[in-house]
């Protein structure tokens, strides 16, 4: 059975709208979700929010999500509570 | 009044959480995530981010400062709404003024010249526990803390104060959050709860406690098994000493143990007075509202204010006006009353005012002398002020300066208010705080007045520094042929010529005083053909004072030259100890002795070598024969280094043919050990490899031909420029191990270093099990160095092992034929005495400073191994092969 890939960009000013479209596509992603942080310069309170509810989601429907073009201030973040662990961090 | 139990910061705070409901811990749990969140946030802030939020703040802390303080006082029933009012500014305006302009995110400090980068590293989440005394000031001053540092605070007030630090934390955060600060920086527990401050304290994503309060806060902080910043109690001992200004020390002391009804802790509680200004100060104190208690009224006021149980004053009396206090106690003082003094006799236990009292109540003690004053003040500071704060009014020098030694106190306050004065930035240049470092000896790990600094890790980015090199030789060497007839320009009233009886005999001594300038006095003095003792360095050192020598001459060898070096040392710096000079040392710039620089004699030293190895007469290094340990002990110092060298091979044309060897290999040794040395540079490499490749072609002329003039001469030559070689990088381990089995079994310096050398460089071309740490190389490159040696002698070989292996060949087949025992089990000692001997030998060879530069770090363990080696040999090397080699 072929591994459907979704790609989803996130822009910067509207991280968790993102995230939340993003998790709407769970459903329909077969395997792996990828999450394009590139655009992201700096992540909020509300966004590590918005990461930690996709994350639950998306272990949820076991569904992989990949984060990719996270530059490495975002992904201290992310490593300082902990969320780094949840995802699978692409280049 | 207030009620008795309103100061609980001696009460313990228990390490426990058992009594913590799921709900508790579930709103505990979220304060931490949110804190926790915020502060990973706050990570990615930069400096301009931060210093837009911290402005709007100080100015929202300025607006309120009169509110918080009436709040405060409501709550607390403790102080002077108009003093916390000023505190709130201080602690805002104050700290803004101080913060300002810090850099605390990126890179916070540099130090171009040392290759040294800070960079600021913010801590996380931190607890902080807000005191009753002062508690709406602190959580404003907490609070820029915070931003400019990039943290988030939990805070947690004391019971008693939970609605006004409520609120500064409110006004605070809704500025910060305003200007856009992460949400969730700042926290605050409703009120202080035991339990729940143990559960904080120990929760894994808290990284810092920061308690600011009594002992039991601060001993619960520090036993968390968390980094704390725990700041407690204190007992300020005051010197009033008589050469003070007593109208500006009675104000000032008003002010300080007035403000805020005493509750700051770095106030004034046991004021000492001269006996001679005593009565003038209690006056004048009287005439400014206090009320000097009488004995009658002091023992009432000790019994009442002070527990007797525990020794601490009494909760009910903290933050008290002084009248409220005399009212409550029975005492009938003026209603005008600021404060009250009570004359007490002494220190401890049995004078219960000596303690800390954080109200308007002073202890006064006469002294008859400073020496009375000091003491008492070290009573007072020991009984619970250790490290916290003293003040003293003088304007003698020395007395402050002994105060300040005598005292532990991390801020000494002189001729200023006590308590406003701690706070710093008001009456002088301390860091203004609300928390005042107390030391080790209030159980603190810093003295400091925190701030800033305190709050963030720093991270110190250190770039790879070179340390300056040199290259230092004597600034005058005359060489080749009839060489020495340069003597003749250095003038001399009366010259010490050290020689020893064999050069006498071949006519040395006399051919360098016919240079020597008409009317100098000379006087030859013999030494013993061997290296040399102290015995008779010091016979020479009586010949130089005896003849007021200006000059010394030394002919010889090594042995002669080193001897000389000495008695110049000796001569010119007679304190110098020689057993403490030899002391070891690991890098030449940071040794622990230093060689002598003040001289009562001035001598200049010419050597005149006569063999062509130790290359001492350009060296800084002399060896000197410790009899009773049957070692020797190496001297090294610039300082040593003769000013004049004469290399003439007229010197060494009757060398015989087994001391030509035995040189010529010494010398072979110090240019190849300088070559692979980890001090080498270009400029000892130049001079290494120069005379490697001499050795190499003129060594075996000079060995076979005594009397071929050119081999002499270039030979000479080389002895010296491997000397300037290894003077400025040093030898290796060859010359350790050299050293300990030469000196063990009495075998001749060049010859032990042939015993080892092929061993030597096989070891040094392999991997080493144990790289030397060096800042001055890049990688390691020993193996190909000796391969470029192979290439200069063009020995062949396609790979950098083949032309290793071609110089070990090369070098054994030299020792061959200079007629070396191939083995130390040729000289004829046993293999069991040999194995006696190995622990020795090993130890001397380890502790032998030539091996610190050695490109591997020579373990003992591989130590042994190469005496081993040695022991055994290698056998024969291919002598046919070798010349065709040569040849081609």
């Amino acid at each position: 059975m072929a591994v459907i890939a979704v790609w989803i960009k996130i822009d910067e000013e509207r991280v968790v709208q993102g995230l939340q479209e993003a998790g709407k596509k769970l459903d329909s992603a077969e395997g792996e979700v990828v999450v394009d942080f590139s655009s992201v310069g700096r992540i909020d309170p509300s966004a590590i929010r918005a990461l930690e509810g996709f994350a639950d989601a998306a272990d949820d429907k076991g569904v992989k999500v990949a984060l990719r073009g996270v530059n490495v201030d975002v992904y201290k973040v992310l490593k300082l509570v902990k969320l780094g662990s949840r995802f699978s961090i692409v280049a | 009044m207030i009620a008795s139990e309103t100061v609980q910061e001696r009460v313990q705070i228990p390490l426990a959480a058992e009594s913590l409901s799921p709900e508790r811990i579930a709103y505990l749990e979220g304060l931490v995530t949110q804190a926790r969140t915020a502060a990973a946030v706050f990570t990615q802030f930069t400096q301009e981010d931060v210093d837009r939020i911290v402005k709007p703040m100080v100015l929202a802390g300025l607006e309120h400062a009169l509110d918080l303080a009436r709040l405060a006082v409501e709550e607390t029933k403790l102080g002077v709404m108009e003093d916390k009012a000023l505190k709130n500014m201080v602690a805002t305006e104050f700290a803004y003024d101080y913060v300002k302009d810090k850099r605390t995110v990126g890179i916070i400090r540099e130090f171009p010249e040392r290759n040294l980068v800070e960079i600021a590293e913010p801590i996380g989440v931190v607890f902080s526990i807000i005191p009753i005394t002062n508690p709406t000031s602190t959580v404003l001053f907490k609070c820029i803390m915070a931003i400019k540092t990039r943290n988030a605070f939990i805070f947690s007030p004391h019971p008693r104060a939970g609605r006004c630090c409520s609120e500064a934390v409110r006004i605070m955060y809704e500025a910060a959050l305003k200007h856009g600060a992460p949400e969730g920086v700042f926290t605050c527990l409703e009120s202080q709860n035991l339990q729940e401050s143990a559960y904080l304290m120990r929760h894994k994503d808290v990284s810092l406690i920061d308690a600011t309060g009594g002992q039991g806060a601060v001993k619960a902080a520090y036993s968390s098994g968390k980094p704390a910043l725990g700041v407690g109690p204190g007992n300020t001992p005051v010197y009033l000493e008589k050469t003070a200004d007593l109208n500006m020390a009675v104000v000032d002391i008003i002010v300080s143990k007035t403000f805020d009804n005493g509750t700051i802790c770095a106030s004034e509680q046991t004021l000492v007075i001269d006996d001679e200004i005593y009565d003038l100060v209690l006056k004048k104190f009287a005439e400014l509202g206090a009320h000097i208690c009488n004995e009658k009224e002091t023992e009432l006021l000790a019994r009442t204010v002070i527990d007797p149980n525990t020794g601490f004053m009494q909760p009910l009396a903290v933050g008290q006006k002084a009248t409220d206090i005399a009212r409550f106690v029975g005492l009938s003082v003026e209603p005008n009353t600021k404060l009250l003094i009570a004359p007490i006799q002494g220190v401890g236990r049995e004078h219960p005012l000596s303690v800390e009292k954080l109200f308007p109540l002073l202890s006064v003690y006469r002294a008859k002398s400073v020496g009375e004053a000091l003491k008492v003040c070290v009573d007072v500071n020991h009984a619970g002020g250790l490290g916290h704060t003293a003040v003293i009014f003088s304007h003698d020098d020395e007395v402050i300066r002994k105060f300040s030694e005598v005292i532990n106190a991390g801020r000494i306050i002189v001729n200023s208010p006590g308590s406003i004065g701690a706070l710093g930035a008001v009456y002088n240049d301390l860091v203004p705080t609300f928390s005042f470092g107390c030391g080790t000896g209030g159980g603190n790990t810093t003295t400091d007045n925190v701030n800033v600094y305190h709050y963030l890790n720093i991270k110190r980015v250190a770039r790879r520094t070179q340390a300056h090199m040199w290259f230092r030789v004597p600034n005058q060497i005359y060489f080749n042929m009839n060489a020495v007839e340069n003597v003749h320009q250095f003038p001399s009233r009366s010259t010490i010529i050290v020689t020893n009886p064999s050069m006498e005999q071949f006519g040395h001594v006399d051919l360098v005083r016919r240079y020597i300038p008409e009317g100098t006095h000379v006087h030859v003095t013999i030494i013993p053909d061997a290296e040399p003792e102290i015995k008779v360095v010091m016979q020479g050192v009586e010949a130089l004072n005896f003849y007021k020598a200006d000059q010394i001459i030394a002919i010889g060898g090594g042995s002669v030259i080193d001897a000389a070096k000495i008695m110049k040392l000796k001569y010119e710096s007679p304190e110098a100890d020689l057993e403490e000079l030899a002391a070891p040392f690991l890098d030449l710039r940071k040794r622990v002795v230093q060689y002598p620089t003040d001289k009562i004699n001035r001598a200049r030293l010419i050597a005149i070598s006569t063999t062509s190895g130790t290359g001492s007469e350009v060296t800084p290094f002399a060896v000197l024969f410790d009899k009773e340990r049957g070692r020797k002990v190496t001297l090294a110092d610039y300082s040593l280094s003769p000013d004049v060298a004469i290399v003439d091979p007229q010197f060494v044309m009757s060398m015989p043919k087994g001391l030509t060897a035995d040189t010529g290999i010494d010398c072979l040794t110090h240019a190849l050990e300088a070559a692979v040395s980890n001090y080498a540079s270009p400029y000892t490499n130049a001079n290494a490899m120069q005379a490697i490749r001499m050795a190499f072609k003129y060594l075996p002329i000079a060995y076979e031909h005594p009397h071929d003039e050119e081999a002499r001469c270039m030979m000479h030559n080389a002895a010296c420029i491997a000397a300037m070689a290894f003077s400025n990088a040093s030898v290796g381990v060859n010359h350790a191990l050299a050293h300990a089995f030469g000196a063990r079994f009495g075998v001749a310096h060049g010859r032990a270093n042939a015993l080892m050398l092929p061993h030597v460089i096989v070891y040094n071309a392999a991997v080493p099990a144990k790289f030397m740490p060096s800042p001055y190389t890049q990688g390691y490159i020993a193996h190909k160095k000796y391969a470029a040696v192979a290439d200069l002698l063009g020995l062949g070989g396609n790979t950098v092992e083949e032309k290793v292996a071609n110089l070990v060949t090369a070098i054994e087949q030299l020792l061959d034929r200079l007629g070396f025992p191939r083995s130390i089990a040729e000289l004829g000692i046993s293999k069991e005495e040999f194995e006696r001997a190995m622990p020795d030998l090993t130890k001397f060879a380890f502790e032998d400073p030539s091996g610190r530069s050695n490109p591997r770090m020579s373990l003992v363990s591989e130590l042994a191994e190469l005496f081993w080696k040695a022991y055994q040999g290698r056998g024969l090397a291919k002598v046919a092969g070798a010349s065709q080699q040569q040849t081609a």
